[in-house]
């Protein structure tokens, strides 16, 4: 039987085993909703803003590892879901997005609401697609979860002109497919490996330093293996946190920028690096000339491009991380291997020297609430077992440092964008994938107000989404970086007129709640975890002056840190 | 250093605008490029040149190959090959400077193909260097219009970029 595009879109998701699908209606998607209409096996959820659909549908996706879907309107719609598709790109977050198109004869005469969603989102996307033909519906949307699922996975942008969602054609969703031109790599290369493993055995100061492909790569168990295999330190860069369990005492911490100071001094005096499914960032390596003098590198990435970009390594293997990570147990267990265990227990022991350092040390005593006390009390409240999404700032870095995640796809963060207003979207996408899970967004109140508006689609869905306001009435990481580089000239960092959160809250339907002393933070969060129906907005008033501490300065290698 | 990148890949709309935006988009260099459909329609060989450290053209590569349109790519200075471009040259060409044209283009091995009473068009292929020289050679006074196809190069021998 002979379907229409509308119907064939549908019906393709459908087959896809796409839950949820976030999005907002307009004129040249006006078929696909009508035929969404009569259906309940694609759940459509309603945003208030595009940018939150992106924002929404990449939470679900770096919770559950499965692919975000979005539905937008022509022009202004795809547009206003660049910054959330962009948001997804850098963090190689699998997404399927669809964006309505005019009708094809229109195409190039700047129709109303035509906007080149091909090449605007060309630069921020794995891969996108033009369906130009209704015949080719089915087939390129297939293409496009495989392409955005498999590989190192990221965004794939599917624009579908409007006369194709009208026009019929037999419906076939293929089960597989391939294209000759993309052939992701999966198994390492087994002399690449042994190479490495004859590295490691010879470590004396080793580390290992994991990133986002590890989460990404499900390989979190296997990493927890090798690593209790070798009794190595590891670190986790701040999009692999919950890899490897943060209470277990081979956890080093976060390193980088604001990572500790063990974390960071452990990198710098190794002998031989581990890398696994990081890719060097600026802001983790600091300054590329002074990074890990004295290291052989070794680095695992599913992605060629990945390896030798930013820092030259020694051991390059290419392939599914949790793969190379099982053949290297394997091998290791075979080899009996021989650790110079006495060096390893040296190397422990000056970790430990750094440890005592205690990094993250600050004021307990303090009148005003501190906000990593916040981010403690919000740990212990949740047994550390919360979803727990942030936006960007300081409030970001501190929920990075002082909740410790033992679990993966735990922390939810646009660590490579770093896009202010991600945080209750994101939270939204996962509280849709784990009704019954705490989810916990951690934020400012700059960044909240990037994407407030989607407390109302919390209400309209009841999601008991637990908002954690640090609430410092600046732009703190801004005024940070002002009072540390700029003399103190605190160029409009001051967020002023600020709304009640509390009436506002309360104005959508939600409980709001301020919080101004230190003392009665953890009966707030007490009385939050009571609330399952609604969403909760705490608004702590926090220091203004608390800094992010330790830090690595721009320039700066990661043995020059600032401590507290 | 200079190199000759081929590629093929799917003939695709928007295929090439993938290519160029890479080059834009990471600060790589581009001298010339060129694209045309091969004896099958489904796929578009294009040709590259670019200059770099080792490190650059191996990233180039690398981001080359991780674009979904590209099938296959082969960087041509990696072994030994053929690089061969096109010029048109429009000179202006009166009295005895006809004679002087004419013996210059044919020293070169070039073609004369359009002939005005005012005009010559001339034709010659070969490397850049070639192209380059004679350009230098003519009087710049004269030159009115030049057209450079850009390179296209293939390996020597056996060595073939090909599905
Ligand atoms: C969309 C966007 N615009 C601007 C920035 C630059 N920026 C980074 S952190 C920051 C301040 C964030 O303030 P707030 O949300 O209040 O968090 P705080 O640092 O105070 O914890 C800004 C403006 C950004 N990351 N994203």
């Amino acid at each position: 039987m002979e379907l229409t595009g509308a119907e064939i879109f549908v019906r393709c998701l459908k087959e896809q085993g796409v839950e949820f699908l976030f999005g907002y209606p307009g004129g040249a998607v006006l078929h696909i909703y009508d035929a969404l209409y009569v259906q309940d096996d694609v759940k459509h959820i309603l945003v208030r803003h595009e940018q939150a659909a992106t924002h929404a549908a990449d939470g679900y996706a770096r919770a559950t590892g499965k692919p975000g879907v979005v539905l937008v309107t022509s022009g202004p719609g795809a547009t206003n879901a660049v910054t959330g598709i962009a948001t997804a790109y850098m963090d190689s977050i699998p997404m399927v997005v669809f964006t309505g198109q005019v009708p094809t004869h229109l195409i190039g005469n700047d129709a109303f609401q035509e906007a080149d969603n091909i090449g605007i989102t060309r630069p921020c996307v794995k891969h996108n697609f033009l369906v130009k033909d209704v015949d080719r519906l089915a087939i390129t949307i297939k293409k496009a979860f495989y392409v955005a699922t498999s590989g190192r996975p990221g965004p794939v942008v599917v624009d579908i002109p409007k006369d194709i969602t009208a026009e019929k054609a037999e419906f076939d969703y293929p089960k597989t497919v391939t294209m000759r031109s993309y052939n992701p790599v999966v198994k390492g290369h087994t002399g690449q490996i042994r190479k490495a493993v004859d590295l490691l055995i010879s470590a004396r100061r080793p580390m290992i330093y994991t990133g986002g492909g590890v989460l990404l790569g499900n390989a979190s168990e296997s990493l927890t293996e090798l690593t209790h295999l070798l009794e190595f330190p590891i670190t986790n860069t701040l999009m692999g946190l919950g890899a490897f369990p943060a209470t277990d005492r081979q956890f080093v911490g976060m390193l980088g920028m604001h990572g500790t100071y063990e974390g960071n001094m452990g990198m710098h005096h190794s002998d031989v690096l581990l890398a696994i499914g990081a890719r060097f960032d600026d802001r983790v390596t600091g300054n590329i000339d002074k990074f890990c003098p004295a290291a052989k590198i070794i680095h695992i990435d599913i992605d060629p491009a990945s390896i030798s970009k930013n820092v030259k390594v020694d051991v390059p293997i290419v392939g599914c991380v949790d793969n190379v990570l099982k053949t290297m147990i394997k091998e290791i267990k075979a080899r009996k291997l021989e650790i110079d265990k006495q060096a390893l227990a040296e190397w422990w022991k000056q970790i430990d020297e750094w440890r005592d350092m205690d990094c993250l040390k600050y004021d307990r005593e303090s009148d005003l609430i501190k906000p990593q006390f916040v981010v403690e009390s919000l740990y212990e409240a949740t047994g550390g077992d919360a979803f727990v999404t942030s936006d960007v700032g300081q409030h970001q870095m501190w929920a990075a440092q002082y909740y410790k995640f033992d679990k993966p796809n735990r922390w939810i963060n646009s660590g490579g964008l770093g896009t202010m207003g991600f945080g209750l979207p994101a939270a939204m996408g996962v509280q849709f994938a784990y009704p019954d899970a705490t989810v916990a967004c951690v934020t400012g109140e700059g960044s909240i107000q990037m994407c407030i508006q989607e407390l109302s689609t919390c209400r309209q869905y009841g999601l008991p989404i637990m908002i954690v306001n640090l609430n410092n009435r600046y732009l703190g990481m801004v005024r940070q970086w002002q009072e540390f580089f700029y003399q103190g000239r605190y160029a409009m960092s001051y967020m002023d007129s600020l709304p009640d959160f509390v009436k506002l809250a309360e104005s959508y339907g939600h409980v709001g709640m301020q919080i101004n002393r230190p003392g009665d933070v953890k009966d707030a969060f007490r009385e939050a975890l009571k609330v399952r129906d609604r969403l909760v907005f705490l608004d702590f008033i926090t220091d203004q002056t608390e800094n992010v501490y330790p830090m690595i300065p721009a320039g700066g290698g990661q043995n020059e840190m600032i401590l507290v | 250093m200079r190199h000759i990148i081929s590629i093929l890949m799917e003939n695709e709309a928007g295929a090439l605008s993938r290519v160029a935006g890479l080059f834009s988009a990471r600060g790589y260099n581009i001298e010339s490029l060129t694209v045309a459909p091969t004896e099958d329609p489904s796929l578009s060989r294009m040709t590259l040149v670019t200059t770099g450290t080792d490190q650059i053209i191996e990233q180039i590569t690398k981001q080359l190959n991780k674009l979904i349109d590209v099938v296959k790519l082969m960087d041509m200075t990696e072994g030994p090959h053929i690089e061969r471009e096109m010029m048109l040259v429009k000179v202006s060409a009166v009295d005895k400077e006809r004679a002087e044209l004419n013996r210059l283009a044919s020293i070169f091995r070039g073609r004369i193909i359009d002939v005005s009473d005012k005009t010559y068009t001339i034709e010659l292929t070969g490397d850049g260097d070639k192209l380059d020289a004679f350009l230098q050679a003519l009087d710049s006074t004269v030159i009115l219009e030049v057209v450079r196809s850009g390179v296209s190069g293939i390996a020597r021998g056996q060595r073939a970029l090909r599905l």
